[in-house]
């Protein structure tokens, strides 16, 4: 766009310069926190109480890390959050998409009526039904178990059936008619043709169904009591009740418990910010 | 659509309408039994006194009448939910749109800004709560340390009934970035004849802003303020983790009242009676927010229809 050849008023020049400005030091302001956290992480205990403070640490312990991190069972909870977290990332991308077909794809009576009950579910605060969900759960015997946080993921989550319906509608009807004509069957065009179609989607709800119950801890908290089912989110309360004034091994569990979701974005933030877009812009 | 295809509709096949019924199952049986069910039993167990070791007993609208009447803190904690909503909220928004607006001006590096202003955004839980508590330390945290190099001295945030409140809204600012990239998706839609067509006729910056940016990204900012209600309202895990209500009940979140009455003090009739006037709350809210919906938010075809 800039490449047109006219050149720029010296007005231009200087409103780009303060747009520039702002951006960089608003970029600044976003990213020292985490700059912060880094440089706690890093710093002997002594230093991390040192009037005024430090930005950057003048001695750097690496040790902090493994340090902290064998204060817990962290090989465990990690585990216990991974299977959590596939599993229910499973369940959501694929039930979710096979209901949003249904209400994308396919022609049956109600399905409109259905389909406003799902967008009102979205908007429905969760905790409204969390304590009958809770004594369901316990008649159940799943109460500190996984179950309760795995199985509603099996059911669908609404926010998902929402933007993969929504997906779903933007693709042609005339390659499913002559998949149909070809004797495919309506399951068939689905698992065969939606679903490859539908890769960038899939991945954006995979990322979201990811990220939130990676750091989800409200439900934990609820669910589950022995702490050798603690999640991640859960043990770092569990840590930061014990080690309450220790920010250096704080600072560098909660590094460590973020990370995972740092990688995962920065790998597919093509399909985090595709996926927030189609969600928050209709 | 061809005619061939309106006649389709009128007629449901047989295989496909057991298809979708099938394929749309375990929803249906998710909603009857995680959402339909405890909702209509929240609202049964709220008529009664229930601790879970001895049997339910029946009190009628004992626990609406102890929530509005006389235990004080359901209402205060409501308040100061709603109050800290109706700072969080507009200021997300504000901000949000400005750096879209910054961002949306054929700037280099675009990619490079969008992804670090977004990245906090995609952080939440324990982990950010814990960072920034220390970050709100008083005598060692970042935000007093940085406000020192202006020569202020900050208050001691968490610890402070008036500043803890603003605490967490800075807190919750720091991931504007989730709704700026909606924001910025939505400029980057706007027609660029508009804008063409606004200069040729002399508007300055500000008349495009307001008579061409924001009446057609107004669809997306009530969107952004109907799931900001819905999120802000139900704050929990940072006041859990970084202050647990206090000082002094002044960081006592609604959905923190709710977790003590319901978890740790086993009171599942007033805490499902909690429940239901958090629901009733969040929805009047909601509801505000769609009856002043006509006045403001655009929407092209409804507005032809006016014109013409």
């Amino acid at each position: 766009m800039s490449s047109t050849g006219v050149s720029l008023s010296a007005r231009q020049i200087v409103s780009k310069i303060i747009v520039y400005a702002i951006l960089g030091i608003g970029s600044i302001v976003i990213l020292l926190p985490l700059q912060w956290m880094i440089s706690t992480s890093l710093k002997p205990l002594s230093h991390v109480f040192r009037f005024p403070p430090e930005f950057f640490p003048q001695q750097v312990i690496w040790q902090n890390y493994p340090d902290a991190l064998t204060q817990l069972p962290f090989d465990l909870y990690f585990r216990n959050t991974l299977v959590i977290v596939i599993l229910c990332l499973i369940g959501e991308v694929l039930v979710s998409s096979v209901v949003a077909y249904a209400f994308a794809r396919l022609r049956w009576r109600g399905r409109n009526t259905l389909f406003i009950i799902v967008l009102a579910t979205m908007m429905l605060p969760r905790q409204v039904t969390l304590i009958p969900e809770f004594l369901i759960f316990r008649e159940l015997g799943m109460i500190d178990t996984f179950g309760p946080l795995i199985l509603p993921s099996f059911f669908g989550n609404p926010f998902y059936i929402f933007l993969l319906r929504q997906y779903f509608l933007t693709h042609s009807r005339e390659l499913d008619q002559a998949a149909v004509i070809d004797g495919c069957s309506r399951f068939g065009v689905f698992w065969r043709i939606t679903l490859p179609m539908s890769k960038p989607v899939l991945a954006a709800v995979a990322i979201f169904s990811f990220q939130f119950h990676w750091n989800d801890f409200f439900r934990p908290l609820i669910f589950l009591f022995s702490d050798d089912m603690y999640t991640l989110a859960l043990g770092l309360r569990f840590f930061q009740g014990t080690f309450g004034t220790e920010w250096n091994s704080l600072m560098a569990v909660s590094l460590v418990v973020m990370l995972p979701l740092i990688v995962v974005f920065f790998f597919t933030q093509k399909y985090f910010i595709q996926g927030v877009v189609f969600t928050g812009y209709k | 659509m061809s005619l061939a295809f309106s006649r389709f509709r009128v007629s449901y096949q047989r295989g496909e309408v057991v298809l979708a019924w099938a394929m749309v199952s375990p929803w249906l049986v998710g909603f009857l039994l995680l959402t339909a069910f405890p909702m209509i039993a929240s609202l049964v167990i709220s008529f009664f006194e229930w601790n879970l070791l001895s049997p339910p007993e029946f009190i009628g609208l004992a626990h609406y009448h102890k929530l509005f009447f006389i235990d004080p803190l359901p209402m205060h904690s409501l308040k100061i939910t709603v109050l800290f909503s109706l700072a969080s909220i507009p200021l997300n928004i504000v901000f949000g749109l400005a750096i879209a607006m910054l961002l949306n001006t054929n700037i280099r590096g675009l990619a490079v800004f969008r992804t670090i202003y977004y990245l906090p955004a995609i952080l939440s839980g324990v982990a950010v709560a814990i960072l920034w508590q220390w970050i709100f330390s008083s005598d060692f945290g970042l935000l007093n340390t940085a406000l020192r190099v202006f020569g202020i001295e900050g208050p001691a945030w968490l610890g402070s009934k008036i500043w803890v409140l603003p605490a967490f809204v800075i807190m919750r600012l720091w991931s504007v970035g989730g709704g700026m990239v909606i924001y910025l998706a939505g400029l980057q839609a706007i027609p660029t004849d508009l804008y063409e067509a606004a200069e040729i006729d002399g508007a300055n910056w500000w008349q495009r802003v307001f008579r061409i940016t924001l009446p057609m990204l107004s669809p997306t900012i009530f969107f952004q303020l109907i799931t900001g209600v819905i999120f802000s309202m139900q704050i929990f895990t940072e006041t859990f983790i970084m202050t647990d209500g206090g000082p002094a009940n002044a960081s006592l979140f609604y959905l923190l009242y709710l977790y003590r009455q319901a978890f740790q003090n086993f009171k599942m009739g007033y805490a499902s009676a909690l429940a239901w006037v958090f629901f009733v709350a969040v929805l009047l809210l909601t509801l505000i927010l769609f009856a002043t919906a006509r006045f403001w938010v655009y929407y092209e075809a409804e507005s032809a229809e006016e014109n013409g």
